[in-house]
């Protein structure tokens, strides 16, 4: 800053109309079609005048259900916005040969694939993984709510605020340019003076509060909210799943908080402690990142992990084989994957000691998860399946996931990553596992639990439409890269000279135009089965013959979830409430004690999209008064003391009276 | 199938099994446990700022070192200070447990005068190493230096921020359940802080002046 | 970090209404003016001994005092837990604890682990620089 800092440089810091990006065609277009598109929704919600609906029954809610269904919407939203990314990349590769430089420049060619990943795990596979816990947990151990019910939305708010900063990116200056994880002394203040890094570190730090808190929120719930008898080790899996995810969380976060402060300060304050010079050490960059990152890995597969447990159990029609086997071997991964993270930098040069330890400790973390495979293979032995589409999601996961990890024990033997390192392999390798693992299983989840959230089922003939574009596409689009990366073609590059490549690439390219059907077909899906919603509607609230508490309520639960807190015996619970022959009460309800709606999660991330939007541009007097407001709404809230009230029984009585009438009518 | 079968050992038992409670269910508040969740997350903070400092704090890159720079009779002022506010916080959670508004009130203003004591010194510190040209742009070893101990600051800054609302909250409402509560959390914060204190003077300062 | 502490720890049930025996469900544990008197002599002593120590000129061999001081300082973190943080292997049905023992783990794993990575790396790929006196 100058000597003499004017009010505008205070108020708009480095923030001009040179920002906007007027001379990239691409940009320009989709911002239009943005802006127009937006406008549209605005209009529309406006016109039907859903703008007091919205707020609240969704956006100010505490309601588990109804934030989970948020988080959802938002990791859907961004997976859109994350495929525009991959499918550009694709194009890109398949044309940018010899003389054709593809119509990519590397400036906007580095900015996509960094967007690419960090939304792709921080904006789509993160708030799919947390809606699906925050929907499902606590239905599934018998509770009203999570534990902290405004932290939860207010933890969904600081997502979205973060995926807002992401795609304010967009238009708005530009994004890194440095890979997901903005390696110093790249993204340093040297090589990186732009917005773009900072768009990184605070759109992170910002979602990783909320991540963070929700983490907390879960395990707590977990512990302290389950019902009277269930036992630890009569939880669901995917309870007990989401448990050690949770774990993860917590203890992982702060590591990327941390880490990502420290290259702010390098970059904010000239500290030295990833520069190349006065004694910085970039390579402590990449050590913390991936002590972050790899657990990470399985903060993001764990859930999964779960998924699939709860499917393959409940459509083979048979007690999930190996109940302790799982939960022990989701503890060891838990507890292992803080020790396996240097094999992501096998080649920085710690030596054979260092890294025969790393490479050994990775390979033993397979074990648990080969088990888990085989426990779903024993479930699936002599059960009756039923292939409806979860389950489908789930036997592709399997095979596709066992490629994926397969791989991975072969990038784990340190000389094998010295030659495949930040190869084409490499990229196969963890879209094979993230790919066919994490979105497979939330497609499973999604399809299983769908009826769950809203009453109806989806559409059968579109779920498999895009089931086989979206399995069939994934094997075009990454076995190639398989190949080429032994060939030895490595990451990151937007244009290549040796023609031989070309034809993979195309193949490639081809994969991911198949996707891209797949991911239209699942959205037709969606808008089918709203359409034929009384068609596939599900009175009974148990539409798959489950297994779990969830399943005992009903489609859509009401808001208290039980009108009587369930009573557990067994870890399949719900089950033995069938075979013992249950009966719903009809009567004797009570009044229920229920968190309110509050607005405070909301507004305190809108300040904080406003205090990271400052701090991006250095405006620092905005930022200031950002961080001064931010402060006093946080203490004004804790001065809120009536959080409470209670829905009274002879409403709960109303509401089991229509289910009772609905059910009745059904049969 | 096999699960029926075991189920109808449960039939036979004397009493039919209950699957739901008549009454509401009240289950056990979980703030004090998600406080000391988040305090352990908090920790992995200082644990990845100790690293950082553990692997650049003898990179002087021809600047001072940490026996040129550290004043140890200052440090442990400041140590005394942080230790007496934590025995004077415990007072206040035993007024409070005497159900005592004032003296609890007047024993947490003595913790937040130490804590304000502590931060004044701190940034003396701070303001005379910058002074003199050894400000956190000097070395990776200032750098993480300030970063590690600035940070610990930082947190007790906002520990004295939440004590003042804290205070204010307690004179207004009383020592009822959740300003208990709020208050037993405060205490977690707070000598959880002076663990970190701790290591921060063991592993920066004590063992930084070593040759 | 505050305004999230604070948020965090605002939550509470105004009305629930069950008077003062449900505070111990709350885990609200009881404490005592004997128990913080003895963690706190114990601080002072575990405080003064190493900062007397390094003061007066420390141990013949710089590394011995190292160990005494990093010594002194488990002990004396061990006593914060048990005096002023109240840890014992019961409160919160001994979540509490295991959470602490898993956080301690990990800071060991990413404190040791950091340092001993990082010093191979140096140790391999700039063997002249580890003597800190030929750093620029």
């Amino acid at each position: 800053m100058s000597d003499h800092p004017d009010l505008t440089k205070l108020i708009f810091g480095r923030l001009s109309w040179d920002a906007i990006p007027f001379h990239e065609p691409i940009l320009l277009a989709t911002f239009a079609a943005v802006l127009v598109g937006g406008l549209a929704l605005l209009a529309v919600i406006t016109k039907y005048r859903l703008w007091g609906y919205l707020w609240r029954e969704w956006f100010t809610s505490i309601d588990h259900k109804k934030i989970g269904i948020m988080y959802m919407v938002l990791g859907l939203v961004m997976l859109l916005r994350g495929f525009a990314d991959a499918i550009m990349m694709r194009l890109q590769q398949a044309i940018s040969f010899g003389d054709n430089l593809g119509y990519l420049p590397p400036h906007h060619y580095d900015q996509v694939f960094t967007a690419h990943g960090v939304i792709m795990i921080f904006f789509v596979a993160m708030p799919i993984v947390t809606g699906l816990m925050n929907y499902v947990v606590p239905l599934q151990i018998g509770a009203r709510d999570v534990a902290f019910p405004f932290l939860n939305n207010f933890s969904f708010w600081m997502t979205t605020a973060g995926a807002v900063l992401v795609m304010a990116s967009l238009f708005v200056g530009e994004f890194a340019r440095t890979g997901w994880l903005a390696y110093p002394p790249l993204s340093g203040i040297l090589a990186s003076p732009d917005v773009g890094v900072d768009y990184y570190i605070w759109s992170l730090q910002i979602a990783g509060v909320g991540t963070l808190l929700s983490g907390v929120n879960l395990l707590v719930t977990i512990i302290k909210m389950r019902a009277p008898g269930m036992k630890l080790m009569q939880m669901p899996v995917f309870t007990w799943t989401a448990l050690c995810t949770n774990v993860l969380i917590i203890a992982a976060f702060p590591v990327l908080t941390a880490v990502l402060a420290l290259l702010s300060m390098d970059r904010y304050l000239g500290t030295h402690m990833f520069t190349n010079e006065l004694g910085g050490n970039a390579m402590m960059y990449v050590n913390l990142i991936w002590i972050w990152g790899h657990p990470e890995v399985y903060i993001l597969i764990l859930p999964m992990f779960g998924v699939f447990s709860e499917v393959v159990s409940t459509f083979a029609r048979k007690r999930l084989f190996g109940y302790t086997s799982m939960v022990y071997a989701t503890i060891v991964i838990t507890v292992l994957a803080y020790l396996v993270w240097l094999h992501h930098f096998f080649t920085m040069g710690s030596g054979a000691s260092v890294n025969s330890f790393f490479g050994i400790t990775t390979m033993i973390i397979s074990i648990p998860t080969g088990a888990k495979i085989f426990n779903w293979l024993f479930t699936m032995y002599r059960g009756r399946i039923h292939f409806e589409l979860p389950m489908m999601w789930t036997v592709a996961f399997m095979v596709t996931f066992v490629i994926g990890g397969m791989t991975g024990v072969l990038l784990a033997v340190p000389p094998a990553d010295f030659s495949l390192h930040n190869s084409l392999f490499l990229i196969a390798h963890f879209h094979n596992v993230i790919i066919g693992g994490v979105l497979f299983g939330a497609f499973a989840a999604i399809n299983f639990w769908f009826p769950k959230a809203f009453g109806f089922k989806l559409d059968v003939f579109w779920g498999k439409c895009s089931f086989w574009l979206w399995v069939v596409g994934f094997y075009f689009a990454f076995m190639p890269l398989y190949v080429l990366g032994l060939m030895g073609v490595t990451r990151r590059i937007s244009h290549f000279e040796d023609p031989s490549l070309q034809i993979w690439f195309q193949i490639a390219a081809f994969g991911a135009v198949l996707i891209a059907l797949g991911i239209g077909a699942m959205l037709i899906q969606f808008v089918v089965s709203f359409l034929r919603r009384d068609k596939l509607r599900d009175v009974t609230g148990d539409p798959w013959n489950g297994r779990t508490l969830e399943w005992s309520t009903s489609s859509p639960p009401p808001a208290y979830n039980f009108a009587f807190t369930p009573v557990v015996h067994d870890g399949d619970a719900w089950w033995q409430m069938k075979q013992l022959g249950w009966q719903r009460p009809l009567s004797g309800f009570i009044d229920i004690h229920m968190p309110k709606n509050t607005g405070a999660g909301i507004i305190l991330a809108g300040i904080s999209t406003v205090l990271g939007f400052a701090m991006i541009w250095q405006m620092w007097l905005v930022a200031a008064l950002a961080f001064v407001s931010l402060l006093a709404v946080a203490i004004g809230h804790t001065f809120n003391y009536n959080r409470e009230y209670y829905i009274q029984a002879a409403d709960v009585a109303r509401v089991e009276a229509a289910r009772t009438e609905a059910l009745a009518s059904h049969v | 199938m096999s699960d029926a079968k075991s189920y109808d050992t449960y039939n036979t038992a004397a009493a039919p099994l209950r699957f739901h409670q008549e009454t509401e269910h009240h289950p056990e508040n979980g703030t004090l446990l998600g406080f000391w969740l988040y305090l352990m997350s908090d920790c992995l903070i200082f644990a990845c700022l100790f690293a950082v400092y553990g692997v650049l704090g003898r990179s002087y890159a021809g600047g001072p070192t940490g026996a040129e720079v550290f004043e140890l009779p200052l440090v442990a002022l400041n140590t005394s200070l942080l230790l007496l506010s934590s025995i004077t916080y415990g007072f206040a959670m035993l007024e409070m447990q005497r159900k005592r508004v004032n003296p609890t009130l007047v024993w947490l203003a003595v913790t937040g005068l130490l804590g304000a004591g502590f931060i004044g010194i701190e940034l003396y510190e701070f303001g005379h190493l910058i002074a003199e040209g050894n400000g956190p742009q000097r070395s990776a070893f200032l750098s993480s230096f300030f970063t590690l101990v600035g940070t610990h600051g930082l947190h007790v800054s906002c520990g004295i921020i939440w004590l003042i609302t804290l205070m204010v909250q307690v004179k207004r409402k009383g020592l009822i359940g959740p300003n208990k509560r709020r208050l037993w959390c405060l205490s977690m914060f707070w000598h959880f802080l002076d663990v970190v204190w701790i290591g921060v003077f063991s592993f920066v300062y004590l063992m930084g002046v070593l040759p | 970090m505050s305004a999230h502490t604070d948020v965090h720890a605002g939550h509470g049930h105004d009305e629930h209404g069950h008077g003062e025996h449900h505070e111990h469900d709350d885990g609200i544990g009881h404490v005592s003016l004997k128990g913080y008197m003895i963690g706190f002599v114990l601080a002072v002593l575990l405080t003064a001994v190493p900062f007397a120590l390094v003061m007066s000129g420390g141990l013949k061999d710089p590394s011995a005092t190292a160990f005494v001081i990093l010594g002194f300082a488990a002990v004396q973190i061990v006593v914060h837990m048990v005096y002023f943080l109240h840890m014992n292997a019961k409160s919160e049905g001994g979540w509490n604890m295991l959470a602490l023992i898993f956080t301690a783990v990990l800071v060991l794993i990413t404190l040791s682990g950091s340092i001993w990575v990082m010093y191979h790396l140096n140790h391999n790929m700039m063997p002249a620089l580890m003597d800190p006196r030929n750093l620029p």
